[in-house]
């Protein structure tokens, strides 16, 4: 997603089978509380387009086979834990370079074509492992930073996380907001502060995590998209996954609308990043018809949509495996991560 | 290019039918060919047949025989013979009865829900999580009441045996709407299914016999207008319950009129969707989208009229049409089916011509940009018509206030919320409302002062068993669903045993007397001249004619107003006019009829020797008369401010408030008999419920109501509150029938009296109440007052409120 590690050409051509493509950074806007200001959102309306989304649209057979191989161009691959080692790192790696068996490829038709994950996110301090493991993939890495998840370690600190991350190498940033702004209603200081985080990430693409779990209200969501999209976030994402509370549908539904009413004032592209508990298969695809439902067709690529997502792609692979086999797989039955 | 790669690459839904073989080979097994269902079996259908096709495609998918006079008059005497023993059945018994149906319609549910979606051509989406679903929660929810009739119901009967005559649009859902309370309250049944969609309803008939329900309890006949004339018109019912067309059951309404059949219809709708710019624009966006091309708008309370306030109306058009682009119109049994096939080729060229009309007279009309001939060409097979909307309509236009029955919405703008209001009630109709704020004040307000049976705010097109659905104005009476909708199928157990009234002689003209008895020779007394009461003035009537009041010796007492229907007229805007009255508190209701009962007590020898004078019943019985009078004021008093409605929780975080409301303005016949305690009981309740009323007093013995009109006028009683004409009461009735000002007319007199008030009040459907020439005793406090009054002094409007953050 990154201009400087952006496939040649040539690439694109063969590939259908995208990793990425040249993305315009988001360039953000002045601050406007005018434009989330009069906002308010009703749950109840939001939780019944998401609950009758997933049955008003429903991909079979070949369709939900491609969808799912879409599902796993879309995932960053995710570890962000205490215990993680450079050895787990590399592991993770090695999976987000080959995430599904060459049987498997070859069934679908796809021998030859690119098939990684969208990116690998971990922290800064695995940031150079990650970099090294995949040297020459094209797979960017993400690094979460600013003092993930709570963001409450000193502001100066959190910027200079994020310098550090991306010395490293990280080619991305999710970064999570001071919550106490936004539950404060202080929305100024909200976007002053990712201003400056936008501001150290340089060439680095940021991701804005809401930690929409302690936002709680939809209303407080939607104002919270809008002003990280005024400061410059070159993506949205709704979790750190360490929430009560991680990516839901109505969640999901205001934030990407938000995106689409900053697309519509600015003419600026925001991608989305639902992440934490996104486990399943079918939770996939009702990501991607929601995104293709309400944003439409050009948010079903990594570089408008990523899943942040550790366990999902287990999931995804024992699917395709029936897709091809038409018997039901094993877990074991496919590399791990 | 390998499949894989291009869908990756077009990232397109695909196909995703759902299988239908089970609900084919169900076709075949009954070689494709249906009779009706009578005494619990399907009879042979006939030389008469009709045929039943799937409208997405054409193809034929059974032959139905059309029920003829003689399969009716089976099927009656079916229901008849069973009504003995399903009636006499304890509740809990007809409750597992019920709830036999429902666990085996939840059996059913996928095949129910195919061969729906084959028969209708709606969504596959729509049959297997909406219709089927709330078919089965019907059935649950009427099988507690069935076990709880007598407790929840005392001194209630069932009304007998029941018509019912369902519509295409939901053909198992409105199947259950009719036969599950009618069964639960110890009814049979004679269902006649709709002509274009009859399968579901056999199916629903083997599931009966399945479920073991004894033969007879539900019978189904098919066909069309004849079979259902057939059904209306038979002697053997004692109830008809219709849903569908408002020129349909203007016919039903003529056709019943006097045989008395309790009678409930639910119309058509050109329901108000209201969006104030204080709404969640994409939540209202995704609302007309639940709205109006749910079940391809083919829906009778769908919000097909957008009434959007002007300062977001652009942003909210604009939302519209980027959202009507998503909508995917097409196979309805494919799973990502947004709008399936219109029910019937009649029917898309009725939409056609409708919406040809709209754009001749000048709306503009839009419709997505895949709506185009690769579209027609698609799907010229079927009958599919791609949403629609309107913009730029006015409120004169047909386009506003003609039902188009289809996926079109039309749309204007408002400037206040006032203005909202007066435009959503611009319509004959009101059947529902829909109203989009997220403040609380302004969408309560409107919801209040729509006029509509069902209104949701914030949302729409909900649906359940325990909450009452039925129309204001030309949209119908009689609620389904709730406690207000077992009423439709119970009827107070004295009615069963009631006698007819003695035929009452006829009016003198009003012409001077001459020849009989004279007046009272004793008269040395300034003449009193007895006036019409009009908005709180005494008036003469507009005729200029007086008729005789006379003793029981046929001696004149003095003459009376000849009231005519201009007199008629005057009253009903008096009565309009008082709208103050609908709109105070119970508490200051129940003030002023205390008051009206302390005047009338404190002048209760006048008053009684005023009765006993006119109808000669003697001193003792009239100061009866009076006395219960006064009692029966109280009794209202009491409940002004205590006939609450209910609130209800159907889903979680939802209220649905079942608000009792006035009808404004009711006419009201009194009987000739008990002139001041008919009046009394009459007139009370409704007032009491805050209804302004026109009435009609005892026409042989006006005096004792015209003698109330200083107390009404000393009791506070605001001006055009109670408005009396005096006068011939049959013709005064049929008046107040026809008045379409008048929402709803009571009548207590003759056989004849009562079917024209049935008859006449098909111009604008106005709600009922007559009593076909039967007496009833006023002074037993079981016939003559309570609950059953206020029932009829108002109208459930039901209130969906969701709420959360």
């Amino acid at each position: 997603m990154n201009a400087r590690t952006a496939e040649p050409t040539g690439a694109s051509a063969t590939g259908l089978v995208k990793i990425e493509q040249p993305h315009a950074r988001v360039e953000g806007v002045p601050f406007q509380a005018d434009w989330f200001d009069a906002v308010d959102v009703n749950l109840s309306a939001a939780e019944r387009r998401t609950a009758t989304l997933g049955a008003r649209r429903s991909v079979k057979k070949e369709w939900q086979a491609a969808w799912l191989v879409k599902a796993i161009q879309c995932i960053d691959l995710t570890t962000l834990a205490g215990d993680d080692t450079p050895g787990r790192v590399e592991r993770l790696c090695a999976k987000a370079r080959h995430p599904l068996r060459d049987d498997l490829v070859e069934a679908l038709g796809l021998t030859g074509r690119r098939l990684t994950t969208g990116a690998v996110c971990v922290y800064p301090t695995m940031v150079r492992t990650a970099v090294k493991a995949l040297e020459g993939t094209g797979i960017p890495v993400a690094s979460v930073a600013t003092g993930f998840p709570a963001g409450l370690t000193p502001f100066a600190q959190r910027l200079e996380e994020i310098r550090y991350a991306v010395g490293e190498g990280a080619q991305e940033i999710d970064i999570v907001i001071t919550r106490a702004h936004a539950l404060t209603g202080d929305w100024q200081a909200l976007y002053d502060e990712i201003s400056l985080m936008r501001e150290a990430c340089g060439d680095a693409h940021m991701k804005a995590i809401l930690a929409t779990g302690e936002l709680k209200t939809l209303t407080n969501v939607y104002r919270a998209s809008m002003v990280a999209m005024m400061a410059g976030s070159d993506f949205i994402k709704t979790s750190t996954g360490m929430e009560g509370v991680n990516a839901t549908l109505p969640v999901s539904l205001v934030m990407v609308r938000a995106i689409r009413d900053f697309l519509e004032r600015t003419g600026q592209r925001v991608g989305f990043k639902p992440a934490g508990g996104i486990r399943a298969a079918k939770d996939a695809l009702a990501w991607l018809i929601l995104m293709k439902e309400e944003l439409g067709r050009d948010w079903l690529e990594p570089d408008m949509f990523r899943f942040g997502a550790s366990a999902l792609l287990s999931d995804i692979e024992r699917q395709l495996e029936h897709f091809v086999t038409g018997r039901y797989s094993s877990t074991d039955r496919h590399g791990m991560a | 290019m390998n499949k894989i790669v291009t869908i990756l690459d077009s990232m397109d839904y695909g196909p995703a039918p759902e299988e239908d073989g089970h609900a084919r080979a169900w076709l075949k097994r009954h070689g494709g060919r249906f009779g009706q269902f009578v005494g619990g079996r399907f009879t042979k259908p006939g030389e008469t047949t009709f045929e039943v096709r799937n409208p997405a495609d054409g193809e034929l998918l059974a032959e139905v025989a059309e029920a003829d006079e003689k399969d009716v008059d089976a099927a009656v005497k079916s229901a008849t013979s069973a009504f003995r023993s399903w009636s006499a059945l304890t509740g809990t018994e007809r409750a597992r009865h019920l709830y036999a149906i429902a666990r085996q319609v939840q059996k059913h549910a996928r095949f129910l829900a195919v061969l729906e979606t084959l028969d209708n051509g709606k969504p596959i989406r729509e049959t297997r999580d909406i219709d089927v679903p709330l078919v089965a929660r019907h059935f649950y929810h009427h099988a507690g009441w069935a076990e709880l009739r007598d407790t929840a119901f005392p001194a209630h009967v069932p009304a007998g045996v029941c018509g019912q005559i369902i519509p295409w649009n939901f053909p198992l859902l409105m199947l259950a709407w009719k036969v599950a309370p009618a069964l639960a309250a110890g009814c049979t049944v004679v269902l006649k299914s709709a002509e274009h969609t009859p399968l579901t309803a056999l199916a629903f008939a083997e599931i009966c016999a399945e479920a073991g329900l004894p033969a007879g309890v539900f019978n189904l006949v098919n066909g069309g207008g004849t079979t259902g004339a057939l059904v209306a018109g038979h002697p053997g019912l004692a109830k008809l319950a219709f849903t569908g067309s408002t020129e349909v059951g203007r016919l039903l309404r003529r056709q019943t009129a006097g045989t008395g059949k309790k009678l409930s219809l639910e119309l058509g709708g050109k329901s108000p969707f209201i969006v104030f710019d204080t709404a969640d624009i994409d939540a209202a966006v995704e609302g007309v989208v639940d709205a109006i091309w749910f079940n391809q708008g083919e829906v009778c309370c769908a919000g097909s009229r957008a009434i959007v306030q002007e300062g977001i109306a652009d942003r909210f058009h604009a939302r519209l049409r980027a959202r009507m682009e998503t909508l995917r119109v097409g196979s309805p049994l494919d799973k990502s089916t947004d709008i399936g096939a219109v029910v019937a080729p009649v029917q898309i060229a009725s939409i056609r011509a409708r919406v040809e009309a709209g754009v001749a007279e000048g709306a503009t009309l839009w419709q997505p940009s895949w709506a185009n001939e690769d579209f027609a060409t698609a799907t010229a097979k079927g009958c599919f018509f791609p949403p629609s909307l309107f913009t730029g309509v006015s409120p004169a236009s047909a386009l506003a206030q003609e039902e188009i029955f289809g996926p079109v919405l039309v749309s204007m703008t408002f400037r206040t919320p006032g203005e909202a209001i007066t435009l959503a009630n611009n319509s004959r109709y009101g059947l529902a409302a829909s109203i989009w704020s997220q403040n609380l004040d302004v969408a309560f307000d409107a919801a209040r002062k729509v006029k509509a049976g069902v209104v949701w705010i914030n949302s729409t097109n909900l649906f359940d068993a325990a909450v009452g659905f039925g129309g204001y104005k030309e949209s119908g009476f009689g609620r389904e669903g709730g406690r207000e909708g077992m009423l439709e199928y119970l009827v107070p157990a004295w009615e069963k045993k009631t006698r007819a009234l003695p035929t009452a002689k006829a009016l003198a003209p009003p012409v001077p007397v001459y020849g009989d008895a004279g007046p009272d020779a004793t008269s040395a007394l300034l003449d009193r001249t007895v006036k019409l009461y009009v908005g709180g003035r005494q008036v003469r009537p507009d005729s200029g004619y007086s008729y005789p009041v006379v003793d029981p010796k046929g001696r004149l007492i003095t003459e009376a107003g000849w009231g005519n229907r201009k007199d008629i007229r005057n009253a009903v805007e008096a009565a309009r006019k008082a709208d103050a009255w609908s709109d105070m508190t119970g508490h200051a209701r129940a003030q002023v009829l205390w008051f009206l009962a302390e005047n009338l007590e404190l002048r209760s020898a006048e008053f009684a020797a005023r009765i006993d004078r006119m109808t000669g019943v003697g001193a003792k019985q009239a100061a009866r008369e009076v006395a219960a009078s006064v009692d029966r004021i109280v009794h209202y008093a009491a409940w002004a401010d205590k006939y609450d409605g209910r609130v209800r929780a159907p889903q979680s975080r939802m209220l649905a408030l079942a608000l009792p409301e006035p009808f404004e303005v009711i006419g009201i016949s009194c009987p000739d008999e008990a002139p001041l305690l008919g009046f009394v009981s009459l007139v009370a309740p409704a007032i009491a419920m805050g209804n302004r009323v026109v009435v009609t007093p005892s026409q042989h013995h006006p005096l004792a109501a015209c003698d109330l009109y200083q107390v009404l006028d000393t009791s506070d009683v605001p001006d055009g509150v109670v408005n009396i004409v005096t006068g011939d009461r049959d013709q005064l009735a049929s008046v107040m029938a026809k008045h379409d000002d008048i929402a709803a007319c009571w009548y207590v007199g003759s056989v004849e009296g009562s079917a024209a008030v049935e008859r006449e009040s098909a111009g604008n459907l106005k709600a009922t109440w007559v009593n076909h020439g039967k007496a009833r005793d006023w002074y037993d406090p079981a016939q003559g007052q309570g609950e059953a009054f206020l029932f009829h002094a108002t109208r459930i409007k039901s209130i969906w409120t969701p709420f959360g953050v």
